[in-house]
C-alpha cells in the first residue's frame, strides 16, 4: 500500500557534499513554499568540504509543524556510499526516487515501497559537454522532475530561479531549460504524481524563511553592537559572516563611507573574547559568536567579566562533542558549561531562543541585559537553529524603543559631586554604576580588578569586602529574574498533573508532541523556559504538577540540574527527556517518551480509583 | 595590604605642565613592589614622559596582564582608567578597548611571562593587527610573584639564584616585534632614565604599534652573579644604537651635536625625535638591517637599546578596519538601529 498524502510528508535529499545539491534542494524547499505550504527544512551535512554524505530534509507540513519529524516518505538517492542506509530509512509505503543511468541489482532495492528510475547522468552526459555543467544542471534537472511527481507548479520554480540569477539572463535561460527538461521527462516517463502532493494552500501568510545565526546577526546589529570579535567555528562562523554582510548594508557612515562597526577575526576564542571584555570596558557593544570549545577556552575571561562586571554578548551555537563530526550535527549540550562558566563562584545570564525570530530578538535584547545587568549574556543557539533556514513570523522592531545602556555615570554627573563608587549598590538591586574611561579629568576614573578590591575599586585583600561584594553579585543576579525573557506556558485544555519544561530548539517538536498527546488523551501543561536565572514563575509551574518532564537534547539532562540545583527541586519530580544522537528531537520521540511514562500512571489512578 | 593614600600637601611653588598639573598629578597609589625593583623606575619614567608630553592622565587608559609588571599601573596616572585583566592576555583587552574608543592613548603594561610565554600569542597578533599602543615589557627574564622561575625571555646559561641553570632558548621579544611588523620598536633599561623616558615619549606620539622591551631587574630573584638580566650585566653590555632627545615641534632644535651624529625624525603630529647615533651607520628606518644588527651584536653578547626601528607612516587596525572617525562607543541609537523600514526590505528579501 503506498502513502497517499497531500501536503503531510518528508522528502530526503542524500547527496555527496560538494556536488552543488544544497542550492538546488533548497529552491525545491522554497517552491513548496511559494505554494503557500509550510516548510521545515534541515541540513545534515559532514565536517568536510568535498565528496562526504550530506542530507537535506524537507517536511512539508499543511498543519505547519516545524519540528524534524523522522522518517521519510521519499527518498532522493544521489549518493551511493549511503544508498542502503537511505533505503532503509523510507517509511513502508514510501517512494525512492534514484538516478538509474547505472544499473543496481534488485537485491538493493524493497518491495514495499515505490521505485522510480530516472537516467540523469545519462541525461546530462548527453546534453551538456562541460563536466561541471553536467554536475550541476542534474540538480536543478531533479527539482524538474520531482515537480511533476509531487504535482507542484512549475512557474513557481521559475521564478525561483529568475530571482536566483536576476541580472544573468544567459544563467536564467540555461536553469529554465534544465529544469523544464528534467519536468518533462518524468511526465513522459514516469507515472505523475505519485500518492505524494504539494496542493496550493495559504499556509505561510506574512512569514519569512530565514536562518537562525542570520537572524541573531542582524539582532546583533539592531541591538546597537558595533564590535564582534570572533573566532571561525562550526556552527557560529555564519553567525559573524551575516553580521559582516548586514553591516555593510545598514551600518555604514553615508558622508564618509567609513564603518559605523568593526569586526576582528581573533587568533583564537581567548583573545575574541578578550576583545569583547576590552570593548565592553570601554563602553562599546561587543560580541562574539561561538559554539562549545570556544566556550572552554574562554573561561578564564568569562570569569573576570563576571567580577569585574563587564558587559558582553556570547552567541553559543551549540553543537556535539569535541573535535570534528559530531560538531556538525545539534545538541543543547553547554547550558551548565554557560550557566557556571569559569572559576571562583560565578552564575550567568542566559536567554533561550526557539527560533530565527527569537535569535533576532534575544539577539538584540542581550545587548540591552548585558549593559543593564553589567555582565556576560549568552544567547544559547544550537547548530539546528543556527544553521537550518525555519519559518518566522517576519522581523519587527518597536520603533519607540532606545537601547537601554543601564547604569553609566556621565561627566555631567561626575562634575554635579555625585559618589561614584564602581562595586557600590546605591539602588539596592546590585548593579553599582560605572564610568567609561576617560569621562572626567578628576572624578570616576576607577582600577579594573577581578575581586580584591572595595565597593570603590580600591585594593583590599580583606575578608569583608569580598564577601559583601559576592552577596551584591548574588542581589543583582536576583534583579536579572526579572529582566531575562519570561517563561511561555501553553495550557491542556483540561487540568493535568503533568507538566513538560523544555528551551530553545525542542519547541517545534515539543509544540506537535504536545499536540499528538493530548489526541491520545495524556494532557501535558507545557513550559517553555526562556532565559536564565529562573524567575518564580518556572518554579511555581514545577509545583503545580505532580511530575514535570524536562525535555532536552543532552545527555545529562543539564537544564534539569540546573532547576534542582538552584532551586532544590526534588529530582524524583523532574523527569528527564533526553535526546542527543545529534540529529534534532523529534514529535515522535517526545510522545513515545512522555506517553510510556505518562500512560502507566494514567492506568494505576484508574485502578485506584476502581478500587475505592 | 590595603589601598595606601599619599598625602595631599602641595607646595605653592611646586613646577607645573602646560596644563598646569604637578608631577603628582600623575602618580597613581604608593608602590608595593620590592624596593628597587626596577618596575617602579619604569613607572616613574611613564609618568615623566606623560607629564613632559602634557597628556590629560584621564585620556589615557592603562592595561596589564598578570604579574609584577602587571601591577604597576596601579602606581602611576591615578586618574586614568586601569585594568589589571588575565595573564597573558592584556593584549585582546587592549585591543577591544581600542576598537571601542579610538581616541584614548593606551599603554599596556606586561612582562616577559605575560607577553613571551603565556601570552606570547596575544603580545604576537595585537602586533601584526597594528593595535595603536605603547607596549611595554618590564623583562627581567624570571617569575617575581610566583617567587623566582625561569621566564622563556631568560638566556641560555642564565642562573637562577638556587643555581638551577636554564637550558632553553631565549626568545627575544624585539627580534618577534621586528618581524611581526610593529612600527615602533626599542629597548631599553629600567636603569637608564635618560633613554627611557624620551623612548616612552616617542612611543606615544606614534600612531601604531610601539614596542619597548625594558630589561628591569628583578631585585629579589635575579640581580645575581649569572644571571643575564642583572643591573651589572645590562651595565656591562649595554650597546646603545642611539641616544634620544623627544622634542616638539614648539621647541627649537639646537644644534649641539656634529650634524653626521645626528638624525631628526619627524612624527606624524608634528613632533620630532632627535636621534644622536651612536651605533656607526645604523639606519633605524630599515627594518631588515635592524634584524640583522640585533642578532649580530647579541651573538657577541652585547645588549642593544635605543630606538631600534621605526616606521614613519604607519597605519594602524582604524586604518586597517576603516572604522568612522567617531569612537564607536559614542555612536547612539540613531547611527546604530536601522529602524522598521530597514527591516521590511530584509523581510521582503526573505520570502
Amino acid at each position: 500500500m503506498s502513502i497517499h498524502s497531500v501536503n503531510d510528508f518528508v522528502v530526503r535529499f542524500a547527496n555527496v557534499n560538494g556536488s552543488g545539491s544544497a542550492s538546488a534542494n533548497q529552491m525545491f524547499g522554497r517552491a513548496v513554499l511559494r505554494m503557500g505550504v509550510p516548510v521545515a527544512t534541515r541540513n545534515i551535512f559532514p565536517s568536510n568540504i568535498q565528496g562526504l554524505p550530506t542530507w537535506y530534509e524537507v517536511r512539508v507540513s499543511g498543519e505547519g509543524w516545524l519540528g524534524a519529524r523522522g522518517g521519510a516518505d521519499l527518498v532522493v538517492a544521489m549518493n551511493p556510499q549511503t544508498w542502503d542506509k537511505d533505503v532503509a530509512s523510507i517509511d513502508p509505503g514510501g517512494y525512492l526516487f534514484y538516478d538509474s543511468s547505472r544499473p543496481i541489482p534488485a537485491s538493493k532495492f524493497r518491495d514495499d515501497i515505490t521505485v522510480i528510475g530516472m537516467p540523469l547522468t545519462e541525461i546530462c552526459n548527453r546534453e551538456y559537454s562541460d563536466s561541471r555543467q553536467r554536475q550541476l544542471f542534474k540538480n536543478i534537472i531533479c527539482v524538474g522532475a520531482l515537480t511533476a511527481l509531487l504535482d507542484m507548479e512549475p512557474e513557481v520554480v521559475e521564478q525561483l530561479l529568475s530571482e536566483q540569477f536576476a541580472g544573468k539572463d544567459k544563467l536564467i535561460a540555461a536553469n529554465h531549460t534544465a529544469f523544464r527538461k528534467g519536468r518533462q521527462w518524468a511526465l513522459d516517463h514516469l507515472a505523475c504524481p505519485i500518492g505524494l502532493r504539494v496542493q496550493r494552500a495559504d499556509g505561510v501568510g506574512d512569514r519569512i524563511y530565514v536562518e537562525g545565526n542570520a537572524a541573531a546577526a542582524l539582532g546583533a546589529v539592531y541591538g546597537g553592537a558595533t564590535v564582534c570579535a570572533w573566532y571561525p567555528l562550526t556552527p557560529s562562523t555564519s553567525l559573524a559572516e551575516a553580521f559582516t554582510s548586514y553591516c555593510k548594508k545598514l551600518r555604514i557612515e553615508p558622508q564618509t563611507g567609513h564603518k559605523r562597526y568593526a569586526i576582528v577575526q581573533a587568533e583564537d576564542e581567548l583573545s575574541s573574547i578578550g576583545m569583547v571584555v576590552g570593548a565592553g570596558w570601554n563602553g562599546a557593544r561587543a560580541f562574539t559568536a561561538t559554539s562549545g570549545p570556544g566556550i572552554s577556552l574562554m573561561q578564564e575571561f568569562l570569569g573576570l567579566a563576571y567580577f569585574a562586571e563587564i558587559p558582553g554578548v556570547i552567541f553559543n551555537v551549540q553543537r556535539g562533542g569535541p573535535s570534528t563530526g559530531m560538531p556538525t550535527r545539534t545538541q543543547q549540550s553547554d547550558v551548565l558549561a554557560c550557566a557556571y562558566a569559569s572559576h571562583g563562584d560565578t552564575k550567568h545570564v542566559l536567554v533561550f531562543p526557539r527560533d530565527p525570530g527569537e535569535a533576532f530578538e534575544m539577539g538584540a535584547q542581550a545587548f540591552d541585559l548585558a549593559d543593564r545587568l553589567q555582565t556576560p549574556v549568552f544567547v544559547m543557539l544550537d547548530l539546528d537553529i543556527g544553521m537550518n533556514h525555519a519559518l518566522t513570523a517576519p522581523f519587527k522592531v518597536d520603533g519607540a524603543r532606545k537601547l537601554d545602556r543601564g547604569k553609566v555615570m556621565t561627566y555631567d554627573d561626575l562634575e554635579s559631586g555625585r559618589d561614584f563608587g564602581r562595586y557600590l549598590d546605591v539602588d539596592g538591586d546590585g548593579i553599582p554604576y560605572r564610568t567609561y574611561p576617560g569621562v572626567h579629568p578628576s572624578r570616576g576614573s576607577y582600577f579594573t580588578r577581578g575581586t580584591t578590591r572595595d565597593a570603590y575599586a580600591r585594593y583590599t585583600e580583606e575578608g569583608g569586602p569580598y564577601v559583601e561584594n559576592m552577596e551584591r553579585l548574588l542581589k543583582k543576579f536576583e534583579t536579572a529574574k526579572s529582566c531575562v525573557p519570561a517563561p511561555i506556558v501553553n495550557r491542556a485544555a483540561r487540568p493535568t498533573k503533568l507538566g513538560v519544561v523544555h528551551y530553545g530548539s525542542t519547541a517545534a517538536a515539543m509544540e506537535e508532541a504536545a499536540h499528538l498527546l493530548a489526541q491520545t488523551g495524556v494532557d501535558v501543561d507545557v513550559l517553555r523556559v526562556r532565559g536564565f536565572p529562573f524567575c518564580d514563575d518556572i518554579v511555581d509551574f514545577i509545583a503545580a504538577h505532580d511530575r514535570v518532564f524536562v525535555v532536552e537534547q543532552n545527555r545529562d539532562a543539564q537544564l534539569r540540574t540546573l532547576l534542582m540545583v538552584e532551586h532544590g527541586i526534588d529530582p524524583a519530580k523532574l523527569i528527564p527527556v533526553l535526546h542527543y544522537d545529534g540529529s534534532p528531537i523529534t514529535a515522535r520521540y517526545i510522545v513515545k517518551a512522555i506517553a510510556g511514562a505518562a500512560k502507566p500512571a494514567a492506568e494505576r489512578k484508574q485502578k485506584v480509583e476502581a478500587k475505592a | 595590604m590595603t589601598f595606601l593614600p599619599k598625602p595631599k600637601f602641595r607646595h605653592p611653588a611646586i613646577e607645573t605642565n602646560e596644563l598646569g598639573l604637578t608631577h603628582r598629578d600623575y602618580e597613581g597609589s604608593i608602590s608595593t613592589l620590592c624596593a628597587g625593583c626596577g618596575h617602579d623606575s619604569i613607572s616613574s619614567a611613564i609618568m615623566h614622559a606623560c607629564y613632559e608630553l602634557n597628556l590629560p592622565p584621564h585620556r589615557i587608559a592603562k592595561l596589564s596582564g598578570i604579574g609584577c609588571s602587571s601591577k604597576t599601573p596601579t602606581y602611576f596616572l591615578g586618574n586614568a582608567h586601569g585594568f589589571n585583566s588575565v595573564h597573558g592576555r592584556m593584549p585582546s583587552v587592549l585591543t577591544g578597548a581600542n576598537v571601542a574608543n579610538r581616541e584614548l592613548i593606551y599603554l599596556g603594561v606586561s612582562g616577559d611571562g605575560d607577553s613571551a610565554s603565556i601570552g606570547f600569542g596575544q603580545f604576537a597578533h595585537s602586533i601584526r593587527r597594528g593595535v595603536n599602543m605603547v607596549y611595554i615589557v618590564a623583562n627581567n627574564g624570571v617569575y617575581g610573584l610566583t617567587k623566582g622561575q625561569f621566564s622563556a625571555t631568560a638566556d641560555k646559561g642564565a642562573k637562577l639564584k638556587k643555581g638551577a641553570v636554564n637550558s632553553d632558548s631565549p626568545i627575544d621579544l624585539v627580534a618577534m616585534a621586528l618581524q611581526l611588523g610593529a612600527t615602533f620598536v626599542a629597548r631599553s633599561f629600567s636603569g637608564d632614565k635618560g633613554q627611557l623616558v624620551p623612548l616612552i615619549k616617542a612611543a606615544i606620539e606614534h600612531r601604531g604599534p610601539a614596542f619597548i622591551d625594558c630589561i628591569s631587574p628583578c631585585v629579589a630573584f635575579n640581580n645575581h652573579e649569572g644571571s643575564t638580566k642583572s643591573f651589572d650585566y645590562v651595565r656591562e653590555h649595554n650597546e646603545a644604537v642611539n641616544a634620544l632627545d623627544f622634542v616638539t615641534e614648539r621647541a627649537p632644535i639646537t644644534t649641539s651635536y656634529a650634524p653626521g651624529d645626528m638624525q631628526v625624525v619627524r612624527l606624524h603630529d608634528g613632533t620630532f625625535i632627535r636621534l644622536r647615533k651612536v651605533g656607526a651607520d645604523y639606519d633605524v628606518h630599515d627594518r631588515i638591517a635592524a634584524m640583522n644588527y640585533i642578532s649580530t651584536r647579541e651573538a657577541s653578547g652585547e645588549v642593544v637599546t635605543g630606538l631600534i626601528y621605526l616606521e614613519d607612516h604607519p597605519e594602524d587596525m582604524h586604518d586597517h578596519l576603516d572604522t568612522v572617525s567617531t569612537p564607536l562607543n559614542r555612536l547612539g541609537d540613531a547611527e546604530l538601529v536601522p529602524g522598521q523600514a530597514a527591516l521590511d526590505k530584509i523581510n521582503a528579501g526573505l520570502r
